[in-house]
């Protein structure tokens, strides 16, 4: 660990250092350039470099779900990727659903159904279940529970969450059918 | 975490070479369970390369009617992949019994069968764990061993490996697909992960030079009579306790082949061919089923917290069995 340099050598570290990143990412359809340590993780970038904190740190380890967010369409845990590992991708966040003043329908039917008591694990919830929706696997409350399990919601709002997804389903289908 | 530096690999080849050249990197793709690790200062990479846009994640068929699972392909897009759910569902009930819908948008095929152990000493770097830092001896032998393993332990480490994919491929007789310096190799899923012995530290005979391409899947994938069946703490997203794959071949009432892997029981994916002979030519009856179990676990052996796995591996052999007979598979 602490052997000498050899005469005349300049002492060096044995490992160059690191240094930051240019990347890019599109967040809710804006592109943005960052410089990022290589150590930062996704969700450290959107809070911190974005001042994006909708996404939320809960367990930061994967197990929680509160920092769910859309990547390329697809719902991931945003603390267990680099945000160098993401350049150039499409991100969406919970900021990126509402239209103006006009929410998300999810936004809008988690309200109708009370389905949060703090709210933290929320925007995890409802990122988690937009594309839990776009993908149309979960037919029953049974089907939507299993695929909402990467969310965990410490006041136990489930049976309302359950019901604020089946609402926007069923008036989903409903569009469909017309 | 620690400081390090995050290189692109441009294809295989400088993947490899760079990997060779430098022991402190490590390859990185989802990164589901390396980051994990690296924030609990467990791995300590000084440099990480990215694999992940390699040109390795498509699902093709094989030669000799099997299917090719490229190594970066998601574990979502495996188990959601029609020609896996047509005919090798069992792979996808495992698969879909593992983590959370996030996690297998992130994680790989390959990653999945370099995952570590979720030993709760392995994940605290206050104890002694010879799978961590050899040498230092196994606190989950004379500790909190509830979710440890029963079946080819040794006296310096007792901890099972986590993956639900990895135990159906086992059954399924896959194929590990790696590339090295020295050229292309396959390995049988069999002797891709190794018993701890007395070097833990080490999880699979994958060289430290090599990186996996791939999966290959036989063209024979048990479609018809099937179980996955996972007992875990929780309904969902929870590792397994014990988790079995049974695939049976049938002829009227009679099994013509069988095939049992364990999962949460092992350092590896468990197989024991010699009981699974115990039910080839018989017919589908709880008896057969018991006789097979009890031969399966004869020389199980429990730590205290977790010796009730004993038992509750048996139940769930036959209740597995008795799925893949008659039912439908379950998770």
């Amino acid at each position: 660990m602490n052997s000498k340099p050899k005469s005349g050598a300049a002492a060096k570290p044995a490992v160059s250092l690191p240094t930051k990143s240019r990347i890019t990412l599109k967040v809710n359809g804006a592109v943005k350039k960052l410089e990022v340590a290589p150590w930062m993780t996704l969700l450290d970038a959107l809070r911190e470099h974005l001042d994006l904190t909708g996404t939320k740190k809960g367990c930061d380890h994967g197990q929680c779900g509160a920092c769910t967010v859309l990547v390329n369409g697809r719902r991931i845990n945003s603390c267990l990727t680099l945000a160098i590992m993401q350049d150039g991708a499409e991100v969406t966040t919970i900021e990126g659903f509402a239209e103006g003043q006009m929410l998300h329908p999810l936004q809008q039917a988690f309200i109708e159904h009370d389905a949060f008591q703090c709210g933290y694990c929320t925007p995890g919830q409802i990122c988690s279940a937009v594309e839990l929706i776009s993908q149309g696997r979960a037919k029953s409350p049974d089907e939507i529970r299993e695929l909402m399990s990467g969310n965990i919601c410490r006041c136990g709002a489930y049976s309302n969450i359950v019901a604020a997804i089946q609402q926007v389903m069923q008036a989903q289908e409903r569009k469909i059918d017309k | 975490m620690n400081r390090f530096t995050h290189t692109w690999a441009g294809d295989v080849a400088s993947a490899i070479s760079e990997i060779a050249g430098d022991g402190t990197a490590k390859f990185i793709a989802g990164g589901t369970n390396l980051i994990d690790l690296m924030k609990e200062n467990v791995e300590r990479p000084n440099r990480l390369i990215d694999i992940s846009r390699l040109a390795l994640n498509r699902i093709d068929s094989a030669a000799g009617g099997g299917l090719r699972l490229g190594a970066l392909a998601r574990n979502s897009d495996v188990a959601y992949h029609e020609a896996v759910e047509q005919r090798y569902p069992l792979l996808s009930k495992a698969i879909l019994a593992g983590a959370s819908p996030q996690l297998r948008n992130m994680a790989t095929v390959g990653g999945n069968l370099m995952q570590r152990t979720r030993c709760c000493y392995f994940y605290d770097t206050a104890t002694p764990c010879n799978k961590r830092k050899p040498g230092t001896g196994c606190s989950a032998i004379t500790g909190f061993n509830r979710a440890h393993a029963i079946l080819g332990t040794s006296e310096h480490c007792i901890a099972t490996h986590p993956s639900d994919m990895c135990v159906v491929l086992a059954a399924l007789e896959a194929v590990v697909r790696v590339t090295g310096p020295s050229g292309d190799r396959s390995i049988n899923f069999a002797d891709f992960h190794r018993l701890p012995g007395d070097t833990p530290n080490i999880d699979t005979k994958l060289r430290a030079e090599e990186i996996i391409t791939g999966i290959d899947l036989p063209a024979k994938g048990f479609p018809k009579h099937y179980s996955y069946l996972k007992v875990r703490d929780r309904a969902s997203y929870a590792f397994a306790l014990v988790s079995v794959a049974a695939a049976l071949e049938m002829d009227g009432h009679t099994i013509t082949e069988a095939r049992l892997a364990l999962g949460g029981v092992a350092h590896k994916p468990w197989r024991d061919p010699q009981a699974e002979s115990l039910l080839h030519g018989q017919s589908a009856s709880r008896d057969n089923f018991v006789r097979a179990a009890e031969a399966l676990l004869q020389d199980a052996k429990g730590y205290g917290h977790n010796s009730f796995k004993v038992e509750l591996a048996k139940l769930t052999i036959v209740r597995a069995l008795s799925q893949a007979a008659f039912g439908e598979g379950e998770s």
